[in-house]
Order: C-alpha cells, then structure tokens, then sequence
C-alpha cells in the first residue's frame, strides 16, 4: 500500500510577537508519512514552531512550503483538507453533541449550506470508530472524562481526513494510562493511514519511544533534529533542560530512555552513553 | 480530494446510521423549535394589530391592510398599530440575532451590544440630540446610528493590544466606556430642560411608542439584507465557537469573517436602537434561550432572532395591557432579564470564568 507524500518544509523561519522574537532562523523539513516529535524545555519555541508550521502563527521571515507552495498562498479550505491542527487547550462549546463536534471537522470539505454527503457520514463514523467513541455518539461533550474528550478532539481532526497533522500537546493532562492509549491511537493512524504526524510532547522518554524522528529546540534554535536513538545523549539533555542524566535503553521499546539525575538519591554507577549529536 | 476511506479500516453500516439517526432527530428539533417560534412571532403580531383600545373584527384590519378606507380603524391600525408591531417585530429580531453572534463568537453570554457599548453610545447621543439640541426624531436617531457605529470602533481599536485582538479586553473596553456613556447621560438628565425629560427616559428605557411608519423602512431594508448575510456565515461562526485555531485550522479565514459579523451586528444593533431605544436584555436573553431550545449544534442566528421578535412583542403587549398603567416594553423585559443575569452571574463564578 502506497501512501500519500507531501514535501513539508520550513525555510528560515522567524516568528514571535510585536516585542520579542521566539522562533530564530529555523529551517527544517518534516519527514512525510512518520512522526515526529518537537521537544525543548518550557518556553523555548517549541509550541511557537507547531504553530507557525500549521499556519496559526504568520511568521515575520521566513516561510513555510507545503509541496513547494507557500502556505499562505493556499486557499485556506484546500490547505485545511491537507493540514489539521489540534490545538492544545481547545474550547467546548457547552452542550455540543459528540457526533456534531466530530462533524465540524468536516467544514473544510462541505460547500456553504453544509449538507452532509456520503462521504460525510463515513468519514465522521470512521473517525469515531478508531478513537472508539461510537457509543458516544449522541452524548454531549461536557458529560465526558478527559481522556474520552481529548479521543473526540482527535476524532474531530480525523474527520477532517488530512495527510499532515499536527497536535500540540496531545496528551497533557491525561493519566498515563490515557496518555499511551493516545499515542498508541496515533501510531494506528500513522501506520495504517499513512497521515504525516507532528507533535509537540511534554514527556522525553514517551517522545524518544513514539517518535520516528525528534526535532530539538532551545531558545528559538533548532539544535538538533533526528531519529530518537542518533539525537538523544545526555550532553543534548544537558543542552535542553539543563539537566545532568543518564541515557539507558528502554528495555520495552529499545528507544532510549532518559534518566535524571538530581542532588538526591545518586546510588548507582553511572554507565556512560554514546550517541551522536547533530549539532548545528 | 483525499479519500482514505477504502483502506484498511471499514465502517460498519450501523454506525453511519446511528450518527445519522441524531442528526436527523437534532435537525427535526431545530425545525420544529423555529417553526413554532415563527408561529409564535406571527400570533404576536396578529394580535398586536387585533388589540387595543377599540378592538376592531379582524375582517376589517385585513380591510385596512389591503388598504381599503375604514373610518376609525384606518387610523388606529394604519397610523398606530402597524408602524408599532413592525417595529417591534424587526427590532426585535434585530437585537436578537446581534446579541447571538457577540455572544456566540465571543463565546461569552454576558457580550452583547449593551456590554458591547454599542447601545449606550446610541443612548448617550440620542440623549444629547432631545436635551441640548431638542432635535427631531429624524435627526436624533441618525445621530444614534453613527454614535453607536463610532463607540463600537472606538472599543475595537481600543481593545486591540499589540500581540492581537483579545476578546476579554474588548469586553472590558466596553465596560468602561460603557459606564463613561452612562454617565454623561445622567449628567444630561440633570442639567436638562425639565420639558424634555420624559423623551429621553422613554428613549433610554425602549419603547415601541409613538413610533412612525416613515421611521421604519431603514430598520426593514437593513434586516432584509444583513440577515440573509449572516445565515450565509452561520456555518463560518460555528467553527469561530470552536475558537481562533480550530477555526483557523479547519480552513476559516477568522479575520475577515469576524469582522463582517461584528459589522452586522454593530448596524442591526445600532439601527434597532435609534428607532426604539435600547429595548433593555433582549439582546441578551434571546440568544441563550434560543439555544436552549434549539440545541447547541446547529446555527442558531434564526432562532434567536425569533426569540428576541417574541419577547419585544410580547412584553410590549403585557406592558400595554397586563397593568392598569401602561409600561413601556424596555421596563417588562427588563424585568424578565434581570432574574436571568444574576443566574448567570451566579452559574458563571461558581463554573470560576469570572
């Protein structure tokens, strides 16, 4: 089965608000059909750089190349039938159902009056059936565990069917267990569909294990971008958060895992790690 | 164009149905609340011409409509009721549909064209044109117009910080010059001619009296072609609820459309008012209402329209005729706004939104 590509790029971006730039000449191709993860400490760009690449945030300088073309030259329905976003906190219009939420994901796809087609119904079920929410259906969204609201969110986004999706901060204020259900759900749609994943994460260790390909970011720079096992040392850590660790392999998922170490509780011997940093 | 449907996953029958069945079920609701509504809205009327002093048969007002001569009635309908129940009809549809959309894209019940300060720059100038100028009502409610047009581009601008348009600050904007607008009338009140006092308070308190038939074709013309135009950005202003980067990221260019529906809601509001003041919490309680009815997934611009037509022509006949004195209108449904704003209050700092 042969997926959809797209070339996705961003060229020497510059982007921030009237006072204070935050993005700093970042240039960069996202890796069609895989995910990736963007992380840095808080209030490094991270989120900045989601947003500007899904075009929430018009950068200064620079520009952002979907197959060649910059975005906003697009016609803003067709880009939003290749493109979706999931925002990090989104707003919940009180006493929505979930199939009408769902639904709304199809606006980029209806003409004016917003009769709803075949294709509609099946793209709306679909979605609801691979974040399971089917019997959700009918129900309003403010019934609703945090774990299965952010499952409609993301079914919203499904509905929209496009090949590249971003998602910032998918998993933030989720319990752990909703947290792996969510990326694993991810990686069901990126392994089965092909969609282009990019997202920002909080967690480095659920990063290094989901991501195909990392992008690290501090103060506005990418300084290192790559597969989780080539980028992530302890001297990167060191580099992003500051932050005196030790690299062992994930025993599960052979990804490397990150171990902090903090003033307390250093029993053990440290072993020492390798690993290439691609610093730029 | 991207069609993914046919790969590896498949969509049983039945879930398609389902979604299908609340659908219908939710768009049978929504036909059958606006219906009734309009129904509703349509007795009103009826019975606003019907009603009065002299309660003429209801062949002769279809008579005087068709504009046959009828000694007594011709006046009473023609002249006094008609101008009266079409302005309340349109004003009241105009003050609801403008308060669903401040509300609905500022996803906050507690917006609309009062917080907005729309109607209190109407006021406040309006209140100027009968006390200082004694001005007519031509002039007094053109000048209503364009004041309460300025104070909303006032807020606007002032509202506009310098990362970007923010919604609580605007609301606040408005509260201020709000209160500045409010007190310049009650200054007015005081140094004004005592002869002039009751005009102002029966235009600061709205009301459907004295109103004239050549004072109504602006309001009509308007409604007939802002409405239309918001139904055609009903579906845009669903996806602005979802807020600015879900919207953004389904494919709606936010700024454009929010600034046309605040443009039309801004004129709805400010022409309404010059011609029946500012008919107190119609605005504001149409809108809720209307979703209450209705349900939240659908567009409700109708609906609250419809709401707030009900509620202008219902309180004005129980303000003409529930009480031995007759009350203006903008006094009832004050009256019946006020429980519901402190519910709100009440809901809303309890929810922590405050």
């Amino acid at each position: 089965m042969s997926f959809r590509k797209h070339t996705f790029q961003a060229k020497d971006l510059v982007a921030g608000y009237a006072d204070r730039m935050i993005l700093d000449h970042i240039s960069l191709e996202i890796p069609s059909n895989q995910i990736s993860v963007i992380i840095g400490a808080n209030a490094c760009g991270k989120s900045t750089l989601l947003k500007t690449l899904a075009r929430i945030i018009k950068p200064v300088s620079g520009e952002v190349l979907l197959d060649g073309q910059p975005i906003h030259k697009i016609p803003s329905k067709q880009l939003a039938r290749v493109l979706g976003l999931l925002p990090q906190s989104p707003i919940v219009p009180e006493g929505i159902t979930v199939a009408d939420l769902v639904g709304r994901g199809r606006y980029p796809h209806q003409s004016m009056f917003g009769t709803w087609s075949k294709q509609d119904y099946e793209a709306v079920a679909q979605a609801m059936e691979i974040m399971n929410i089917t019997d959700l259906a009918n129900r309003h969204i403010d019934e609703l565990s945090g774990g299965q609201r952010q499952r409609v969110w993301i079914a919203m986004a499904l509905a929209q069917q496009t090949d590249i999706l971003f998602l910032d901060e998918p998993t933030t204020y989720l319990d752990i267990t909703y947290q792996i259900e969510i990326l694993d759900m991810l990686t069901d749609l990126n392994r089965q569909f092909g969609t282009t994943i990019v997202m920002v994460l909080h967690d480095i260790n659920l990063s290094a294990r989901y991501a195909d390909y990392l992008f690290a970011v501090r103060q506005g720079k990418l300084i290192a971008e790559g597969r989780p096992s080539d980028v992530i040392t302890s001297q990167l850590i060191k580099d992003i958060f500051g932050l005196d660790s030790t690299i062992i392999q994930d025993p599960i998922s052979n990804s490397p895992s990150v171990v902090p170490i903090g003033r307390y509780h250093v029993n053990g011997t440290i072993p020492t790690t390798g690993g290439k940093v691609h610093v730029r | 164009m991207i069609m993914k449907i046919t790969l590896s996953h498949t969509i049983t029958a039945e879930t398609v149905e389902w979604i299908r069945a609340g659908r219908i079920s939710r768009r049978r609701r929504w036909l059958l609340v606006t219906g009734i509504l309009a129904f509703l809205a349509f007795a009103l009327c009826a019975a606003m011409l019907l009603l009065g002093n002299t309660i003429y048969p209801v062949r002769d007002v279809l008579a005087v409509l068709a504009g046959e001569e009828i000694k007594g009635a011709s006046f009473a309908i023609g002249t006094i009721r008609l101008p009266r129940m079409l302005a309340g009809l349109f004003a009241g549809f105009a003050f609801g549909i403008s308060g669903y959309i401040f509300q609905t894209m500022m996803r906050n019940p507690l917006a609309n064209p009062n917080v907005i300060g729309i109607t209190s720059g109407s006021s406040a100038a309006a209140v100027f044109c009968i006390i200082i100028l004694e001005s007519s009502r031509t002039v007094t409610s053109i000048a209503s117009v364009i004041a309460g047009l300025v104070t909303s581009l006032l807020i606007y601008v002032l509202s506009r910080g310098k990362a970007s348009f923010s919604i609580g600050r605007m609301i606040l904007v408005g509260i201020g010059i709000q209160a500045m607008c409010n007190s310049m009338i009650t200054y007015l009140m005081l140094v004004g001619e005592e002869h002039n006092l009751p005009a102002a308070v029966r235009w600061l308190t709205g009301s459907l009296n004295g109103v004239r038939m050549d004072e109504l074709p602006s309001l009509i013309v308007t409604c007939l072609i802002l409405v239309p135009l918001i139904c055609m950005f009903n579906r845009p202003l669903m996806m602005l609820e979802l807020g600015e980067q879900t919207a953004t990221s389904l494919g709606v260019k936010t700024d454009p459309v929010r600034v046309l529906l605040i443009i039309s809601a801004v004129i709805l509001a400010a022409i309404a008012t010059a011609i029946t003041g500012p008919i107190a919490s119609v605005a504001f309680l149409a809108g809720p209402i209307a979703v209450r009815l209705v349900g939240i997934g659908a567009a409700n611009s109708i609906p609250a329209g419809l709401v707030g037509a009900v509620l202008v022509l219902a309180g004005d006949l129980i303000g003409q005729f529930a009480f031995t004195a007759k009350f203006p209108v903008g006094i009832i449904t004050g009256i019946i706004g006020a429980p519901y704003l402190l519910f709100l209050l009440v809901k809303l700092n309890r929810r922590g939104d405050f």
